[in-house]
């Protein structure tokens, strides 16, 4: 302990918004992130009733109650593929993307206490309530998998190899997005009642519930939003609804990058004056 | 060798803007955008200019202070007089504004005990969320668990949820926890004032015992003289946020509490009371001697205070909490005890003066008076230590007092019978 500790030497001065050291220093609260996710599964898994199976729930009535009424009796076409599986991948991307920038977005008001009384790399707190959204992601992708047993769909290689490259844009599309929106949430305290409606209404923008093809001459305008790329390709390479369309998937690649970095730099530039305005 | 912890030329600035409290509603920014387009824009360019009226405000200022490695350092001063804002800094939770801090070694803050504490979670859980929180790493915590365990006395209820445990038994196990990081240097920030007596007692124990440990050093921010007195070698008195003494710890406290307070009235920052609707500008002692906190025994306290009141509020409560210096409660007075319609009266907008007349029984000394006030039946401001108040022994009616004589003054009626 005593040899550790002479190495460390701090020097604190008024601060720069950004500095080589703090990716090496949210490499050393690694620990501490790793608790925080911890944290966050434990309790929402002993607050609610039914526990880790909340996971699975909720996207399941979800497509059942939209395969249900826009499946069967609108009609929106899916693709050549049935409709509930049609509608659950998406809604499997897209309840990772709003959940995890929802609660990205509060987490720092909602940790008010411990900022101002600690400190730790405050990245560290978006960065672990997405994570804690990620665990919910693997649950509810069982649910695909079985889906796909029942309607005989056999993953190639290829989709195999594309859902992790989709998981990080989104996650990139989510703290990007997050990260800002937690930033001005710290000075405009009505934002988080804004958000619901706004989050609500990306969803249909996104071609969650119905395929992008259904816009016609438009749906090059959809390809704006970064979860379309996302969206489309998940069902392209798992359900091979067409092939894999990587200038639309490099699009969003891009976008979501430019997202996380504008992100980043506003989050940190806010950061300074966290402890003293929440 | 170099010193542990260098200190120099720390200030720290807020600004005080027009809104109050430090955050706003977006909809109310883009409403005054919309109804208000052209004075935005000037206030925008003025800003640019650097011409805007804000005001500033720096609570600390030229603070120039070396620790050497193993000194357990005591920080002392009135409230508002920047003793947390640079614990804070310290402990990196808000940067300095100008200056230098060098630290050389581990730093552990023991802010206030509990902190990321969840209720949900049982108190193993809570003893390994914690420990991360405030800088321990996994194998410290579960290498200390035992004893961590063993000496807030929480063994029976480990695998309770914390939300269930007495607040006696949160503040023992969060106390516990913090107590049980071993950093080169430990911040400490009014902690001792937890839990009952007896736990109180136990943790200046581990506090002393930490200290004797070698080479840790402590920096001890607190209002408990007599804890201040006991652990500490060397003390800072800081006042408005400029250091005022710095030496021996018996030496500063005595300059403290003499010369300290010649004044008679307080200022309280707007801060305490940010988006309450009122704000309580200033405590004054009326009847101080030659205008001091100082008042004879045998006459009652006599306090002003000055409250300022911007929007229609409804009830609110006033109680003054009188203590001794190593934070014993000696009375509680509240304007509702008298069921009498001050609480009320104060809705209405505009300046109000309150007069206060509090009849005493304390004995010559020195004493904390501290000021709640609940709105709503919510307490909206409470500082135990607003005013340090000394009893004199010399009376104006009566004849003089011995000192140090316990708190209060009783009489008795003696009667001698001799039987056969």
């Amino acid at each position: 302990m005593w040899l550790m500790s002479n190495a460390t030497v701090t020097v604190i001065r008024p601060k720069k918004i950004f500095h080589l050291r703090d990716l090496k220093e949210l490499w050393d609260y690694r620990e501490l992130l790793y608790f925080f996710t911890w944290r966050d599964l434990k309790v929402r898994y002993k607050q609610t009733f039914i526990g880790a199976a909340w996971a699975i729930f909720q996207p399941f009535v979800t497509m059942v109650v939209f395969s249900v009424f826009f499946g069967g009796l609108a009609k929106i076409p899916s693709d050549g593929v049935p409709y509930p599986i049609f509608v659950y991948t998406g809604l499997l991307f897209w309840q990772f993307f709003s959940a995890a920038l929802s609660s990205t977005s509060n987490s720092l008001v909602g940790n008010q206490a411990l900022i101002t009384k600690v400190y730790f790399p405050r990245l560290i707190l978006p960065v672990s309530s997405v994570i804690t959204q990620l665990v919910d992601f693997a649950i509810a992708a069982l649910i695909l998998l079985g889906l796909m047993f029942y309607y005989g769909f056999m993953p190639s290689l290829l989709g195999i190899a594309i859902v992790p490259l989709l998981l990080i844009i989104t996650f990139m599309a989510s703290v990007g997005g997050g990260l800002f929106l937690a930033a001005i949430n710290v000075k405009y305290r009505d934002v988080r009642y804004a958000l619901p409606f706004f989050v609500q209404i990306l969803l249909f923008v996104t071609p969650v519930i119905y395929p992008a093809s259904i816009a016609g001459k438009y749906s090059k305008l959809l390809a704006i939003n970064p979860m379309t790329g996302v969206i489309q390709n998940a069902r392209a390479a798992l359900l091979g609804t067409a092939p894999v369309n990587w200038l639309l998937l490099g699009i969003s690649a891009i976008g979501c990058f430019v997202l996380l970095i504008v992100g980043i730099y506003v989050f940190k530039k806010v950061e300074r004056y966290f402890a003293d305005i929440v | 060798m170099k010193p542990i912890i260098e200190i120099k030329n720390i200030g720290k600035n807020y600004k005080i803007a027009h809104q109050r409290g430090g955050y706003i509603a977006l909809r109310d920014v883009i409403m005054n955008i919309l109804k208000k387009p052209f004075s935005f824009v000037k206030a925008k360019a003025k800003s640019a200019m650097g011409l805007a009226s804000t005001e500033e405000f720096w609570a600390l200022r030229d603070i120039n202070l070396s620790v050497e490695k193993g000194e357990v350092i005591g920080i002392i001063g009135h409230n508002g007089a920047g003793k947390s804002t640079l614990l804070k800094i310290l402990s990196q939770i808000t940067p300095p504004t100008e200056g230098e801090i060098v630290i050389r070694g581990k730093v552990g803050s023991l802010l206030e005990v509990g902190t990321g504490f969840n209720p949900e979670l049982t108190g193993r859980e809570n003893i390994f969320l914690n420990g991360a929180i405030i800088g321990m790493t996994r194998r410290e915590i579960a290498s200390k668990f035992d004893q961590i365990v063993k000496f807030a006395e929480v063994e029976k209820f480990l695998d309770t949820p914390v939300k269930y445990y007495s607040s006696g038994m949160y503040v023992r196990l969060a106390f516990s926890v913090a107590a049980h990081m071993e950093p080169d240097i430990l911040l400490v920030d009014e902690v001792l004032a937890v839990g009952d007596a007896e736990f109180q007692r136990k943790c200046l124990a581990k506090m002393e015992e930490v200290t004797h440990q070698d080479g840790r050093t402590i920096v001890f921010i607190s209002h408990n003289l007599s804890a201040v007195e006991r652990l500490c070698q060397k003390t800072v008195l800081l006042n408005k946020g400029r250091i005022e003494k710095i030496g021996e710890t018996r030496e500063v406290i005595n300059h403290y509490l003499k010369v300290g307070h010649t004044e008679h009235k307080v200022d309280i920052p707007a801060g305490s009371f940010a988006g309450q609707g009122y704000r309580v500008t200033t405590a004054e002692l009326l009847n101080g001697i030659a205008g001091s906190f100082r008042v004879p025994y045998d006459e009652p306290i006599k306090l002003r205070l000055m409250i300022e009141v911007e929007r229609k509020l409804e009830e609110m409560n006033f109680a003054f909490a009188c203590t001794s210096l190593n934070d014993s409660l000696i009375f509680i007075v509240r304007n509702s005890d008298n069921r009498d319609a001050v609480g009320r009266m104060i809705s209405d907008p505009g300046t109000h003066i309150m007069d206060i007349t509090l009849h005493h029984m304390l004995r010559p000394g020195t004493y904390y008076l501290g000021l709640g006030i609940t709105k709503d039946k919510q307490v909206s401001f409470y500082d135990p230590n607003l005013i340090v108040l000394d009893i004199d022994p010399l009376g104006t009616k009566q004849p003089a007092v011995q000192e140090n004589r316990g708190f209060m003054n009783a009489t008795a009626d003696w009667k001698l019978e001799l039987k056969r």
